[in-house]
């Protein structure tokens, strides 16, 4: 046991002194989270929409004075209508309003028969197909709600993320390869760095079994590891609002089982590979790829060819991130992620056994 | 105590990577409490062999013990008796001196105070610099510090796999002083080496060339064993003479060694006559005279031998 903290204090050495590493393994899930959350984001939250009146009355008045309130609208004023094109081409508008000249009227005919002409037209810029469909349903939401209140029959209620923030969406995907990053590629890329330096020929001569080397390797990136868990959870909690309504407990015990997956993926790697430079490879190409495309991360699995469906099973991460979006966003209770808890648990003792199966503690 | 004399038992052991043979039926010996030389270019199988020994690689054919235990079936306890010093550098570069010594230590369930008295004579000459990071030591503290590592749990055999290889004249003799302090506390020490002029500090040598032994003896036998006639020589055109040399017949053989290119006589060699036909040839400053050989020339007469 002595041995053993020995053993872990030299790895915790190796980590503090490679202060670079350090940066990066504790800055990327910050990094990312911030990223995803704020810069690269699905949602449209600023539409420039400029409207055309041919003639003025307090209704549309009104409806203008809406549109300019709204935190999402850029208003851009009133234009003629032969500044339309000029307008949209020019890029100083994404969206125009044209109303009716006989507005009040319609709306009137609406409010008395529910039924009348159209009484405004939205001209959209669909270079971007996000920001004018976006732009479509928020002018539609502001400027006909009051209408399809008396019009429309069906009632739509955006449940657990209500604004539809994409930041929700990501963070249980950041998390899924954040964790792969820092468990398996650095955990993987260490323990190979001793077979390429020769040290891996020294440890082998001696009485200590190699594998508790190893896994005094594995407990300081677990260390590093909860780390970040905690600096994901808090950044998403506290500037990504997340409400985090779940148990956290449940958050943190599933996360950790796939920490320990992370960690097997990482030593069944490193028994494989011969240089860090495959490690960081197949590590990369075999573990990375697959999350980002495979994983539900970005890409719905729904969408997926049929063919891909059945693979992404597989990707272990698949089932943690679904398991993360039914715990933080719809505070789902454990029980309902169950299915997801027990694929994981396999895949972890599965993995741990073939790595440590794998494991030689002779040369080739 | 072990009852065989013997501290290491190598019989008929070959190895190959493929299609390579890096071993080919090596047999050798080495007596407990000596300092045993193998001594050989680069490819000759050296480290191959000490893979073999201190049970990193198993072998294809053959078998071999270390103090007496099989290094197949007795691999783990070897692992706890020998030490072993590979020949690249193998420590930590980002730990201190010190704390790459307390890893090994540990690593062997040992202190580094328990056996200070065996490393002092190597660790006090770096033990000045204890904080420094290993990365950062000049060539021959590395050495010292990885020779300081492969000691600290006491062996009972030394591995040394081509310790003085990239270190200068003087800290390679300063190390072989260091092994004959090791060998009188009684280790048994396995040493590889490149250097043809260090086999004089070993007590016996192994002579070998890819994967072959091609002959094992004392130094001092090795050189009395050499038979034939062995001059140094030299005129105005080395090159030229070389050529020339290597032409006749009545040379066995001619290689360089430095200032002067050694000459093997073989059958009707005339010293006399030699000079004078090679100035008529042209040659100005002609020298001539014989010499005692050394294990480069044994060395080499015996790769001849060979072909």
């Amino acid at each position: 046991m002595r041995g053993f903290i020995k053993f872990v204090k030299k790895e915790t050495l190796h980590i503090l002194r490679d202060s670079r590493t350090m940066l990066i393994a504790l800055l990327m899930p910050v990094v990312q989270i911030l990223l995803f959350g704020f810069a690269i984001s699905t949602e449209v939250n600023n539409v420039n929409v400029a409207v055309v009146v041919p003639k003025w009355s307090e209704d549309i008045r009104q409806s203008v004075n809406k549109l300019a309130a709204n935190p999402y609208i850029t208003y851009k004023g009133a234009i003629a209508e032969h500044d339309i094109d000029r307008f949209l081409r020019s890029g100083q508008a994404d969206a125009i309003v044209f109303f009716a000249h006989d507005y009040d009227n319609i709306i009137q005919q609406w409010k008395t028969n529910a039924a009348g002409k159209p009484s405004m037209q939205f001209i959209m810029d669909a270079s971007n197909t996000n920001v004018a469909q976006a732009g479509a349903g928020y002018l539609g939401n502001i400027l006909a709600g009051e209408l399809q209140q008396s019009a429309n029959l069906v009632e739509t209620h955006m449940l657990f993320n209500p604004q539809m923030k994409s930041a929700f969406n990501f963070v249980p995907g950041i998390m899924g390869m954040v964790f792969i990053l820092i468990c398996a590629i650095l955990t993987s890329v260490s323990i190979v760095r001793e077979k390429e330096t020769g040290t891996m020929d020294v440890l082998l001569v001696s009485p200590v079994r190699p594998l508790s080397i190893i896994l005094a390797k594995l407990v300081p990136y677990f260390a590093l590891s909860c780390i970040n868990l905690a600096s994901i959870l808090l950044l998403a909690h506290y500037m990504l609002e997340i409400p985090l309504t779940g148990n956290l407990g449940s958050i943190i015990i599933v996360s950790l089982v796939y920490l320990v997956l992370s960690l097997s993926l990482g030593l069944l790697v490193s028994t494989v590979a011969k240089t860090q430079v495959v490690a960081l490879l197949v590590s990369a190409a075999v573990m990375l790829m697959p999350i980002v495309m495979l994983s539900g991360m970005m890409f719905p699995i729904e969408n997926m060819p049929a063919v891909l469906q059945p693979v992404s099973a597989i990707v272990p991460a698949r089932w943690y991130i679904e398991a993360m979006r039914k715990l933080m966003i719809q505070g789902a209770p454990f029980g309902l992620i169950m299915k997801d808890f027990i694929i994981l648990v396999f895949m972890t003792l599965g993995l741990l056994a073939i790595a440590l199966k794998n494991f030689k503690d002779k040369l080739q | 105590m072990s009852t065989s004399p013997l501290a290491i038992e190598v019989n008929n052991i070959s190895k190959s990577y493929g299609t390579i043979m890096a071993l080919d039926h090596v047999t050798l010996n080495v007596k407990r409490g000596e300092i045993f030389g193998l001594i050989g270019p680069d490819g000759a199988g050296k480290t191959t062999l000490f893979k073999i020994l201190v049970t990193l690689l198993n072998a294809d054919e053959g078998d071999a013990r270390v103090d007496d235990l099989d290094v197949v079936k007795d691999y783990r306890e070897i692992r706890a008796r020998v030490g072993y010093m590979p020949g690249k550098f193998s420590l930590y570069p980002d730990l201190s001196i010190e704390e790459n010594m307390e890893f090994f230590a540990t690593l062997f369930g040992v202190t580094v105070e328990q056996n200070y008295d065996l490393v002092a004579p190597i660790y006090k000459q770096i033990e000045p610099f204890k904080k420094r990071r290993a990365g950062r030591l000049s060539g021959g503290m590395k050495q010292k510090l990885a020779l300081s590592c492969a000691l600290i749990h006491k062996p009972s055999v030394l591995f040394l796999d081509e310790p003085t290889t990239g270190v200068d004249a003087v800290s390679r003799s300063e190390f072989w002083d260091m092994l004959h302090g090791l060998k009188q506390q009684g280790l048994s020490i396995l040493v590889s080496t490149p250097y043809m002029d260090e086999a004089s500090r070993c007590d016996r040598i192994a002579l070998c060339n890819s994967g072959r032994v091609l002959d094992i003896d004392t130094p001092q036998h090795m050189v009395e064993k050499f038979d034939g006639s062995l001059y140094a020589i030299k005129s105005s055109h080395m090159f030229q003479l070389l050529k020339d040399l290597r032409s006749l017949k009545t040379v066995a053989n001619c290689y360089t060694a430095g200032e002067y290119h050694h000459l093997l006589a073989g059958d009707g060699f005339d010293a006399g006559q030699l000079v004078q036909s090679l100035t008529a040839q042209g040659h100005e400053d002609v020298e001539l005279k014989g010499i005692v050989p050394d294990i480069e020339d044994v060395f080499i007469k015996l790769l001849s031998n060979e072909s």
